[in-house]
């Protein structure tokens, strides 16, 4: 658990999700699931520290230099992470959020939260898209945004942009 | 303050909406074996679904007995493409999802950015971001009722709405120069400072609005048709509207009094005096006259905006933090640091410190929230958004239980989804 910029986000163990959202929502009143985040951390603080030239992994004189971040940013458990922003419907002013965390590498399963808010079905079916992340448990767990037979899963960091195939483009 | 209800008889008694809630509506075993059923492909280019929606609906008769949406067909990876810009040119690309509430949008990527650089802005700046929000919130509402109102064949309230809604359109273009999609909120405040006349033009219309929506109440509020096409349709219990995390309108027509300028105030919400319209129903209906309440709510903000801008002339637009915003354009000539700061802002961007943040705004159509992740440099490394309309259109399955696919229209435009914002 911990707080940054005035939020506090509650990192649990992946298979205990589904306990932590339970509690958060009968025990907190977080009744209000308001999103599910996947972010992709592929390649994360390579793009190395300006002033130095070079990455984490070592000297690269190709590298821009002044491209580069102030400071290498504080390195992350695993490769995807999941986000769950959550509400308590309080009284006036009386708002109060939590993001409920997990971390997984690729094609880990992360429990279905479906039974805990229905709404996290179609966030949860986003997230399987776009990202990849694997939920298990889901009641139907389909691509939501792209079509069924597409490959691959655009938000991830390793799609490439502009790489994916154009039709009666000519270059078949 | 909840408005008085109308009317205290509880709707829900013996709710057909079965648990767990499903957002897809499952035809009955025995019905599809009877043979009788006919599955319809409404849309994705059918003009009353407001964009690209397709919706799958399997009919008993009439009776739409099984319902599933697809979606995506106007997914275009916005938040892939703002990874690739530098923070300042990510902003124009929230607004062009939701393409009505455009402002809210753009303001909720502005605040995420500025909570992550711990940034202040000029009074004058928040004031005018609200001033805008609220004019846009009615914009967005007025081309609701205008479409929802000519699907059920009121075509003459298009009219009524689109002349204020182009009202609206000419005041944006008098402060940022376009009519929609203004990018007029900058990272640490404003592009640039209010222009001369635009409080004159403001005034005029706050001072026309409130008879403007009086017309359109006339016009529906006792029309026989209108009102058995929209009352008792398209139920949404409270229970339920929370359960699939519904908002907005849609939340406060079930009779949640749940309204993010409230309770979460930003901006300067805490010091203006508004009401927030919920209704019991839950039914389109409901939704209807909470817009409409709104309207009303949004013209009182922009009137107490206006009285407070009118004192802070001269004031500062945009924090003074050169290594964020922009110097000013007359500087360039004169002075070297600034020449320099400006082209390190354009070329390079400016970079943010490391972190995440949920940005959580109250848009036309309900929480809009933008999660961003920042590695420390110039560009965000991950944008997500949470889209009102895409989570609205999870509860057409409980709305469109043993509905009639005359009401399908009706139902789906009262949960007023942009599919911009949808697909994203």
């Amino acid at each position: 658990m911990r707080e940054a910029h005035g939020e506090t986000t509650v990192v649990v163990e992946t298979a205990r999700v589904v306990e932590a959202a339970t509690h958060l929502r009968d025990e907190r009143g977080f009744v209000f699931l308001a999103d599910i985040s996947a972010a992709d951390y592929l390649g994360w603080g390579g793009h190395g520290v300006a002033g130095y030239i070079g990455t984490a992994a070592g000297r690269d004189l190709n590298f821009p230099a002044t491209q580069g971040l102030a400071a290498l940013p504080e390195p992350k458990p695993k490769r995807f992470s999941v986000s769950y922003h959550l509400l308590a419907l309080g009284e006036r002013s009386g708002a109060a959020r939590v993001r409920l965390q997990v971390w997984v590498e690729e094609g880990e399963p992360v429990p279905s939260v479906v039974t805990v808010w229905p709404t996290a079905d179609w966030h949860e079916r986003e997230a399987y898209d776009l990202m990849g992340i694997a939920i298990s448990g889901h009641p139907n767990l389909k691509r939501i945004l792209m079509d069924e037979d597409w490959e691959g899963h655009p938000l991830r960091k390793d799609y490439p942009i502009g790489g994916e195939p154009v039709r009666f483009s000519g270059e078949e | 303050m909840a408005v008085a209800p109308e009317t205290a008889r509880p709707v829900y008694e013996g709710t057909r909406i079965p648990t767990p809630i499903p957002t897809v509506l499952q035809v009955p075993e025995a019905l599809r074996e009877s043979g009788e059923l006919l599955e319809v492909n409404f849309g994705p280019n059918h003009p009353s679904t407001h964009g690209v929606l397709r919706l799958i609906v399997e009919l008993n008769g009439e009776e739409v007995v099984g319902l599933a949406a697809a979606i995506g067909y106007l997914h275009t990876a916005f938040e892939k493409n703002m990874e690739q810009k530098t923070w300042w040119k990510a902003i124009p690309y929230p607004s062009r999802m939701d393409y009505l509430g455009y402002q809210a949008n753009e303001l909720a990527f502005v605040l995420a950015i500025e909570k992550l650089l711990a940034l202040e802005t000029p009074r004058k700046a928040v004031w005018m971001r609200m001033l805008l929000c609220e004019l846009n919130r009615i914009q967005s509402h007025l081309v609701w009722l205008a479409t929802a109102a000519l699907e059920l064949g009121a075509i003459s309230m298009f009219w009524y709405s689109f002349r204020e809604r182009d009202t609206i359109l000419d005041l944006a273009e008098l402060v940022g120069g376009v009519r929609m999609h203004t990018r007029y909120f900058q990272a640490g405040g404003l592009a640039e400072d209010i222009p001369s006349g635009f409080f004159v033009e403001c005034r005029k219309f706050t001072d026309w609005m409130p008879s403007a929506v009086d017309q359109y109440e006339r016009l529906v509020n006792r029309q026989q048709i209108w009102l058995e096409r929209t009352k008792g349709l398209g139920l949404l219990s409270a229970d339920d509207a929370i359960a699939l995390g519904q908002s907005g309108p849609v939340l406060r027509g079930s009779g949640v009094d749940w309204d993010l300028r409230r309770h979460e105030p930003y901006l300067a919400y805490d010091e203006v005096d508004f009401d927030v319209p919920v209704r019991p129903e839950g039914d389109v209906y409901a939704r209807y006259r909470v817009r409409m309440q709104e309207m009303r709510e949004s013209t009182r903000i922009v009137a107490q905006c206006l009285d407070r801008l009118e004192g802070m002339e001269g004031e500062p637009w945009i924090a003074d933090d050169r290594k964020v915003v922009l110097p000013p354009r007359e500087e360039l000539h004169t002075s070297m640091e600034s020449l320099i700061h400006h082209f390190k802002i354009v070329t390079e961007g400016y970079r943010v410190p490391e972190g995440e943040v949920y940005v959580p705004v109250e848009s036309p159509r309900g929480e809009f929230g933008c999660y961003v992740v920042s590695d420390g440099g110039p560009k965000p490394w991950r944008v997500k958004f949470r889209a009102p309309s895409f989570v609205a259109l999870q509860a057409t399955a409980t709305c469109m239980s043993s509905a009639y696919i005359a009401d399908m229209i009706a139902i789906v435009g009262s949960l007023d989804t942009v599919m911009g914002e949808v697909d994203r």
